[in-house]
This record gives C-alpha cells, structure tokens and sequence, in this order.
C-alpha cells in the first residue's frame, strides 16, 4: 500500500469518526425534545379514558456509595421502602459520590430542575449548597439530613443516634472484664461526641469504674485504617468497641482478638459471630414516607424534625446470646422509657474530662445543649481534637 | 504481522485526528457498556457528552469545573517539561485554598468590607504566595538534600489535607457553625465576582484563559521557557549550555506551586465561600491527567480540561438521568486515556502490515 | 511493655501490604518502566481475590487470582507502554483510574459480603517466648513470605544473572538489545511479575487485613507503594524498612491518640508522612548514592529500531 492511498484512508477514518461522533450526538439531541413532544400528545389521549397522575418526583443526594453497607445504604434502604409504599404514585433518582463541595450544589440543582419535587440530601455537608438552590427553587421541597440551617423550603431532620449509643453502653458496661472500653471515631463532628459521650454515660450507669479511650481516623470510610485504628485500642486495654465509621472492620478485628464489639449503620452480626453484642442502625424509611406524605397532603412546613427510638428512626438490635440478662432488661426498660418520653441519657449531674459542671443535678438535657456538645464527659481520656 | 515503524515525521493529520479517533472509540466501548447493561447508549452518550454543555448554565458548570484543572495543570505542564515530577499538585492546591480562606477570613473577621469582589485579587495572591511556599518546601529539599519530589510532593498532600482538617475543626470554626466543621462565610468583599448572571462562573475563568496565553509566551517564546525545556529533553546538553538546573528545579516547582495555589484561592473564594474540608474534589491529580492528554501544551490543556470537566459532569448527570452507576466515570475516564495513548502511538509511529522473520527476509531477498 | 511488642506486631501487619507493593514496583521499575497504576492494580486484584475466596473458600486461590489479576492489568499496561511507546506516566495514571472504576463496578455485588472464619496463626513454639513472641511470631504467613520474597528479590537482582540482565535492561536497554537481549519481553516480564506482587498486596487487604470489600478499599496505599521505591532508592530491604517505618508510625500515632496524648489528632494523623520526609532527607543526601541505584532509563520508552 503506497503511503500516499495510506494516508487517504486515515484522513477518511478521520472524517468518519467526526461524522459519527457528529450523528450519535445529533441523535442524542433529538431524543431529549421528542419525548416532550410526544407527552403532550400522549397525555392528551390519555385524558379521554382516564387521566393517570403524574408520579409525584423524589430524589435523593448520598455522600457515599449506595454500596458502602453502611451509611449511605441505609438511606437508600429508606428511599426503597418509600417506593414500595408509594409504588406508581412516586419515581425516585438518586445520585451517589457527591463530593461536599461545590459540585454538591450542580447536582442539586440539576436534580431541581429535572422536575423532582422533593429533594433528601443526605449528609451534614450538602448544607450550603441545598440552601442556595433552595432560594431558585421555591415550589421544590428541601430536606436536609443532621444541618441545622432552613428557609421557607428547606427543612432538617435528624436522627438520635446517641440513644443507641448509650443502650450499648450499657450492655458494654456489663460486658466489660478490663473496665476500659474503645471508639474509633471518624471526624469529631458534634454528633460523633454525642455517641462516644453517651457511651461513656451509658457504661458508667452499670460500672462506674468504665473508662474510655477514643481514636480518630479522619475519614468516614477505609476498613483497613479503621482495623488498625481497632487493634491499637485493643493493645491499650480496650475489650469493647464501638465506631463512628461505617464499615465492619472494628467489628472483624475484634472477632480476631477475641474482644467485642457492635456493629453500626445496619446489622452485622455475621461478621462477627463470637464478637458482635449488638448492632446500632438507622431507619431512614418512615421518615422519608411521612416527607413525601407531607408532601402530597400539603402540610408540608419547615421545622426541624428529631426522631429517636420512639418513632423507630434508629435502634439497637440483635442483642447476642451472650448478654446477660440483667443487661437485656435495663436495655428494655430504656426503649421504654425513650418511647414514652420519660427517659433522657443526657440527665445530670454531668461533668466534662476536666472536672467543669456541663449540666446541673436532674436536669434533663434540652436538643440545643445536645447539639452543643464539644467536650468529653468524664470518664473519656484524651481531649476533643479541635484544639481548644 | 503488525509491525510498527518509527515515522521520519511525526504525522501532523494524526496530531489533530488522534484525540478524535480516541474519543469516538471511548464512545464506542461506551455505547456497547450502555447496552450490556440495559440503558439506551444514545441516551447514555448524550448524558455524557451532549447534555452537560446543554444550555449556558451547563456550560457555565462546565467552564467553571475546568478552571482549575485548567490551572492546575499550567503549572504542572512547566514542570513536567522541565522534567521536575510534581505529584502533589492536590497539596499545593489546599494550601492554596488555606491561605487563600485564612486572607479572606481575616479580613471578614476584622469587619472590613466594600462592594463585591473589591479584596478577591488580595484572596487569590494569598492563595499563590500559600501554594507556592507549600511547593518551594519540595524543591527544597530537592535542592539541599535530594529527596526525591516525587515522594516530598506526594506525602505533602496527606499533611496538607490533615492542616485543612485541623484548622476547619480547630481555631478556624465557625463559632456558630453548631461545631460543625466549617469556617464562616466569607465577606461580599472577598467572594470573587460572577462573570455571567445565571451562572456560577466567575471571572476566574477568563483569567485562566489569560495565562494560557501568557504560559504560551513564557513556554514557546521566551528565554526562561527555552532554557527549562532544554533541562528537560536533555539536560547533559543544558548543564553544558550553561542552563542551571537548580534555578529550573526552583522556577518549575513554584510556578505550578503558585498556580495551584490559585486554583485552590479561587475554589474557596468563588463557589464555596469558606472554608470546609472538602474544598477539593481531587483537582491536584485530575490536573495531572489533563496536563498529559493535553500534551503539556497551554492550548491542548484547555481542550482536554474542558474534556475532562464534561466526562466529571456526564457521570453525575448519567446516574440522575439514567441510573448508571457512579464507577463507570472512572471506566470511562480511564478508557478515553487509554485510547489517547494508543492513538497517540500513530503520531510518530505507523502500522505496517508485513511479514517479518527469517523466510519472509530470504523470499525478499530472492526476489 | 506488652503493649510495645504490640505495637511492633501491628507495624509489621500494617507495613505487609505496602512492602509486597512496593517490591512489585521495585521490580518493575529496575527493568526501566514507572508504573504509576499501583492503586489500580491493587484495586482490580483485590476485588478479584475477594470474590474468589467469598466463592471458592480457599485463601491460596484468592491470593493466585489477585496476584493473577494483577499480573493481567500490569501486561496490558505493559503492551501500551512497551511496544506501542505510550507515555508510561499517563497510561499508569490511566490504569489507575480505570482500575478504581473498573473494581467499583464489578465489586458491586460483593459489598457486605463477608469470608469464612480465620484462625489467627502463630509460630509454634517461638510465639511463648515473653515479648519477642507476640511481637513477631504471631502474624499471618503471608508477612513471613513477604519477608522471604524481599530477600528473594534481593538476591535475584544482585546475586543472579537473570536480575543482571533486568538491570542491564533498566540502565541501558540499547546495550542490551546489542547484546542480543530481548529488551521488551524482559520488561514486560518484570512488569507482569511486579503487578503479580501488586496483586498479591491488593488481595492481602481485601481477603486477610479488612477482610472485606468496598469500593476504593486500598484507599491510597498504592500511591505509597511508589513513593516508597523512591525512598527506597530501588534497594529491596529498604522497601521493606520504608514499608514497617510508614506502618509503624501510623501505629504509634493511633497509639498516642488513645493514650489520650492532648496533640490533635489531625496533627498526629501527619506524622507517618513527615516521618517518610524527613527520613528520606537524611537518606538521599549523597546524590552519588542515589545516581548509583536509579535505573538511568527509568521512565523512557525503547525502541528496537530507532
């Protein structure tokens, strides 16, 4: 083959492949106009015999992979069980990674503008971003997931994941033969010092000698750090974990220890059979149904919506065989006590790793001392890493 | 036998069809993925590559994710030339976006204000001063104890990422932030202004395209470029010339220092507005594959920036129009480089179907 | 006391995946080619050898089909960068991210799965002796064989003929081919054999140190495999120093923070990277030493005709 009939060919293979690339975006570009062509149209048939209702668009925004088996999961877990209560009457998108900076607030947007009528966003740090497409969308309904700023359309909710930690504190307590229990702790967000303190507090009402000791790993996600992070307590003396972080590896390298642990965001009692003395999860599903119903009921407003054990947003489950039965009960006795209202972890007197008051004798702590929260409580080693 | 042959010439055609021949062979495997999996590939190609320039608040989006890959990658192309290897651009980048939101911080804690934008220029030099103080520690300890930049450069991200972590949980909290890990919201003053109403673009992108341009002249038409160059294709023959390889060493790591810098000053002054721990989305490495399918070169860099922006936004817009999966931007990502490559083979190599050994050389012969 | 022996076993666990890595790399990159995929490659052959032990049960076959998945990604690398000359610096960093896609996508269906019990091992007999016991003797096999393969590389490469011409091949692969050496099957070899080694760290995490599997699993550790040959200055048994002193002190800072040491925890968290820095400072400073063990043709591509 001359060189001159060679580079023919390549200038054709050249043309063709902008000719393509040309035709199969053309062909992406008349997809998207005709559908809403054909809507109109379609509807209009439709109309005659009986008019079906649009389904109501909701969409979800995760921090993470839905197939992190931890926290994101068990927000989609919540976005099924919506779509299966609601069936056609809804369609649910979800978008997954989105990174909490600047891209959050694109995606958002985009997903306002597709039509969704009510938007979750799953993670402290779509704040900012939920809030500025909030002000360009006024018919679209915001939900924002453990933030605490609102508008007209925007509105919070939160789960109290600190009972549970404080259940299993008590079962730790008990369980405990060094009196010295661990936590590996992802970021030292207000919410992660609510669960070590309630840990801490809940351990301590069985077996007041209880210390605890707190390592960070600065990152929601990598099992092989979290494992280390696990085995370093267990070196100090630790012989109950809990975590913050959302994989299985505290639970697995206690297994291997011969220690215990629980497992956090769903249940994992398989992978740690000998280990696993409860699991703390979270059930997104009821409250996402009650937004959506809001939704479609037109009550919807904008508050500030905390749920806890009473309305079964979160739990502690598959208590093991190996709990005893004193331990069970107190469990038992505190859902109770959190169903009817009655009972409050955070009760005083409650004093900080440095000796300081934090909350007065028999004083029931209110939901702003809760989110306030930037101390160890006694019993805790260490300081709060946010140099103050 | 496929044999390849260096050409005497590098092929201009396949220089500008190359690029095209990968992307439409990326499509291709695409669409065929598309199909495998159950989703219309029309739709599907059309998320990624048509429907993220649809409208002037897409490109808008567009335009302002590339600007500091664009950035980024200015500044890395300089040291790659000169053969200094850079990998921590991403560190570079926060201790950018940290002086950069320090500068801005301060001046909104003091109470000092004025129209918009009217301190962003101060913002931004911040952040380059920050960026390239971050870099000059590896060139450094290149210079003095010949520590490989490479590794330097690369450990320093970690240190950057956990300064940003400590500081955003630390001593520059906002007060009342609910303890949650942000910094206050920067002043008017600070925030860089927006280029185009109903966008988020800022003028942070026709900025960078001015320093393509002047990264062009300082490359290609001046001196210092000529020299830094040289270092890098051959330094036996810079060392005799005269080229000193310490100041390259120096010039090239705080330049991409300092541009990093700005990139990581304008991400926080321009769409974020404080400070928060997420300030980037792994722009330092992205940056790193930009500057390379641009071939190091300032045009090339815009072309493969505004590529690379596309393929991020194609693969957030293809899980909410389609429900494809997330891990398929990195498959793609990955594939179109691939494919870069190899069709970047053709440019100073060409294919020829010939029968080599020992028979086929003896039937020539004969013949 | 016990909780130093401790802390040593947990260095040596903690540095096993990242030595095996970097020896992969070492290899790799004695022979004159920078494989920047560590991570991908780690990441592709950890999901394989997940799967395989969740299906098969056995460890010795997940950790044959991480190293063999490891091995398959390094050739395909290799052939662009060997033969068709491609940019081995691009295409690395191509390999990683289409690895990170590629082991997120086909992981999918192995997330919360978990593998069948594990008996921890321990050396008989050595593991009673107070002290050194349960610092070294208690570790899985595999940080035994690391070791073992890190002398094993050291006397290939310094000791036998073949690791004389891999790096004839790396200091001057044109004199090689002179002498009649197949210069890129040499290469491809030693980059198949260093994703072998990549692979088998990759499976190492995700079957034996989490064990578990999730997306972006290796988080990292792919990237300090590389930065660690370089600190190593391509020297086998200071890939294994690099590997515990990066292990060890990510240890010790996990150790100090639950000790309740009152330096944030942040600022602790950098310490294994500024340790790594400042070592290698002390380390690199006769550049004659370092001149002496780079490959002089790291990073340069080879052509037989040209």
């Amino acid at each position: 083959m001359t060189d001159i009939v060679k580079r023919r060919l390549l200038s054709w293979a050249g043309l063709c492949a902008i000719a393509a690339t040309a035709a199969l975006v053309g062909c992406g570009k008349k997809d998207e106009p005709a559908p809403t062509a054909a809507a109109p149209v379609a509807s209009a048939a439709a109309a005659a015999p009986a008019p079906k209702p649009e389904p109501l668009k909701a969409a979800w925004v995760y921090v993470g992979p839905v197939g992190d088996a931890g926290w994101t999961f068990a927000h989609d877990l919540g976005r099924k069980e919506a779509e299966a209560k609601f069936g056609d009457a809804i369609k649910t998108t979800f978008v997954e990674k989105v990174p909490e900076g600047a891209d959050a607030e694109r995606v958002i947007r985009d997903l306002a503008t597709q039509g969704n009528k009510i938007i979750f966003a799953t993670s402290f740090g779509f704040m900012e971003a939920m809030l500025k497409v909030a002000a360009d969308f006024p018919d679209v309904k915001f939900e924002h997931a453990t933030g605490y700023k609102t508008a007209p359309n925007m509105r919070i909710y939160d789960a109290s994941f600190y009972q549970d930690t404080y259940m299993a504190g008590v079962i730790a307590g008990k369980m405990t033969k060094s009196n010295t229990l661990g936590f590996v702790g992802s970021f030292p967000i207000p919410e992660v010092l609510r669960n070590i303190n309630a840990y801490t507090l809940g351990a301590q009402s069985m077996n007041p000698k209880v210390k605890v000791k707190v390592v960070w790993v600065n990152t929601w996600f990598d099992p092989a750090k979290e494992g280390e992070a696990a085995q370093s307590l267990i070196n100090q003396g630790a012989d109950v974990l809990l975590q913050n972080t959302d994989s299985s590896a505290v639970l697995q390298t206690a297994e291997k220890n011969g220690k215990y642990a629980f497992g956090w965001d769903s249940d994992m009692s398989m992978f740690g059979p000998k280990a696993h003395l409860a699991s703390a999860v979270a059930n997104w599903g009821p409250y996402y149904i009650k937004a959506i119903e809001d939704l479609k009921a037109g009550t919807w407003k904008t508050e500030r919506t905390v749920w806890g054990v009473k309305e079964g947003m979160n739990d502690l489950i598959k208590i093991g065989d190996m709990v005893p039965e004193d331990a069970k009960k107190r469990v038992e006795e505190i859902k109770a006590g959190l169903k009817d209202g009655s009972f409050e972890p955070f009760t005083g007197p409650i004093s900080d790793n440095t000796g300081k008051e934090r909350l007065a004798k028999d004083t029931k702590a209110d939901q702003a001392w809760k989110d306030k929260i930037d101390f160890y409580v006694k019993g805790v080693d260490g300081k709060v890493p946010t140099g103050k | 036998m496929l044999k390849l042959e260096v050409r005497p010439q590098p092929s201009k055609l396949m220089s500008l069809a190359s690029p095209l021949l990968a992307l439409a062979l990326t499509a291709l495997f695409a669409a065929l993925l598309f199909v495998m999996l159950g989703k219309d590939p029309v739709r599907g190609l059309g998320a990624y590559f048509f429907e993220p320039l649809n409208g002037v608040r897409a490109m808008g989006e567009v335009a302002l994710k590339a600007t500091p890959l664009i950035l980024c990658a200015l500044g890395l192309a300089v040291c790659y030339r000169s053969n200094v290897w850079n990998i921590g651009a991403e560190g570079q980048f926060l201790l950018g976006a940290i002086s950069g939101g320090g500068m801005a911080l301060w001046l909104t804690t003091a109470g000092v204000t004025g129209p918009k934008g009217l301190y962003a220029p101060l913002v931004l030099l911040a952040g380059m001063a920050g960026g390239a103080f971050w870099a000059a520690i590896t060139a450094g300890l290149r210079d003095r104890f010949n520590a490989s930049e490479i590794l330097v450069s690369l450990m320093l991200v970690y240190v950057a990422q956990q300064l940003l972590n400590y500081l955003v949980f630390g001593p520059w909290k906002d007060p009342a932030g609910f303890n949650f890990p942000q910094t206050m919201t920067f002043d008017a003053s600070t925030w860089l202004p927006s280029l185009w109403t109903g966008t988020r673009l800022h003028w942070g992108f026709p900025l960078a395209l001015l320093l393509v341009g002047l990264f062009w002249l300082f490359m290609f038409r001046s001196w210092r470029g000529f020299q830094l160059q040289v270092g890098g294709l051959a330094p036996a023959a810079a060392r005799y010339a005269g080229f000193s390889a310490r100041s390259a060493l120096w010039t090239a790591m705080l330049t991409s220092g300092a541009m990093a810098g700005l990139a990581g000053a304008m991400e926080a002054a321009g769409p974020l507005r404080q400070l928060t721990p997420h300030v980037s989305t792994g722009y330092g490495f992205t940056a790193i594959i930009v500057c390379f399918v641009g071939r190091l070169h300032p045009v090339g860099i815009v072309f493969s920036g505004v590529l690379l922006s596309m393929m991020l936004i194609g693969g957030e817009l293809g899980q909410s129009r389609l429900g494809l999966p997330n891990a398929l931007t990195g498959v793609f990502q990955g594939l179109l480089l691939f494919l870069l490559l190899a069709c970047d083979t053709l440019i100073h190599y060409r294919v020829r179907i010939s029968k080599s050994g020992i028979k086929a050389t003896m039937k020539a012969r004969a013949a | 006391m016990n909780e130093i022996a401790l802390l040593i076993a947990a260095t040596i666990a903690s540095g096993t995946p990242i030595a095996l890595a970097g020896l992969g790399l070492l290899l790799n990159e004695k022979s004159g080619v920078l494989n920047l995929g560590a991570e991908g490659m780690m990441l592709i052959a950890a999901v394989a050898g997940f799967a395989t032990a969740f299906l098969t049960g056995s460890d010795l076959l997940a950790f044959a089909a991480g190293a063999a998945a490891g091995a398959l990604a390094a050739a395909f690398f290799g052939v662009l960068v060997i033969w068709m000359n491609t940019n081995q610096y691009a295409t690395g960093l191509a390999l990683s991210l289409f690895g990170g896609g590629f082991s997120a996508f086909v992981g999918a269906a192995y997330v919360g799965k978990k593998l069948g019990e594990r008996v921890p091992f321990e050396v008989p007999f050595l593991a009673d002796i107070p002290f050194v016991g349960p610092a070294l003797f208690k570790q899985h096999p595999m940080s035994y064989i690391t070791i073992g393969l890190v002398l094993a590389v050291a006397w290939f490469l310094y000791r036998s003929r073949a690791g004389l011409v891999l790096r004839a091949v790396g200091e001057s692969p044109e004199s090689a081919h002179a002498l009649g050496y197949r210069v890129r099957w040499i290469r491809l070899g030693a980059v198949m054999a260093g994703g072998a080694l990549c692979g088998v760290a990759g499976a190492f995490l995700s079957v034996v140190y989490a064990p578990l599997w999730v997306e972006g699993l290796v988080a990292g550790r792919g990237w300090i495999a590389l930065a660690l040959t370089t600190f190593a200055t391509w020297r086998p048994m200071r890939v294994l120093l690099g590997a515990y002193l990066f292990g060890g002190v990510t240890m010790l800072q996990f150790h100090l923070q639950a000790q309740g040491v009152e330096i944030a925890s942040q600022l602790l968290a950098m310490l294994p990277y500024i340790a790594t820095i400042v070592v290698l400072a002390l380390i690199s400073r006769n550049p004659a030493w370092i001149r002496i063990n780079m490959p002089a043709s790291l990073g340069r591509g080879f052509h037989p005709n040209s």
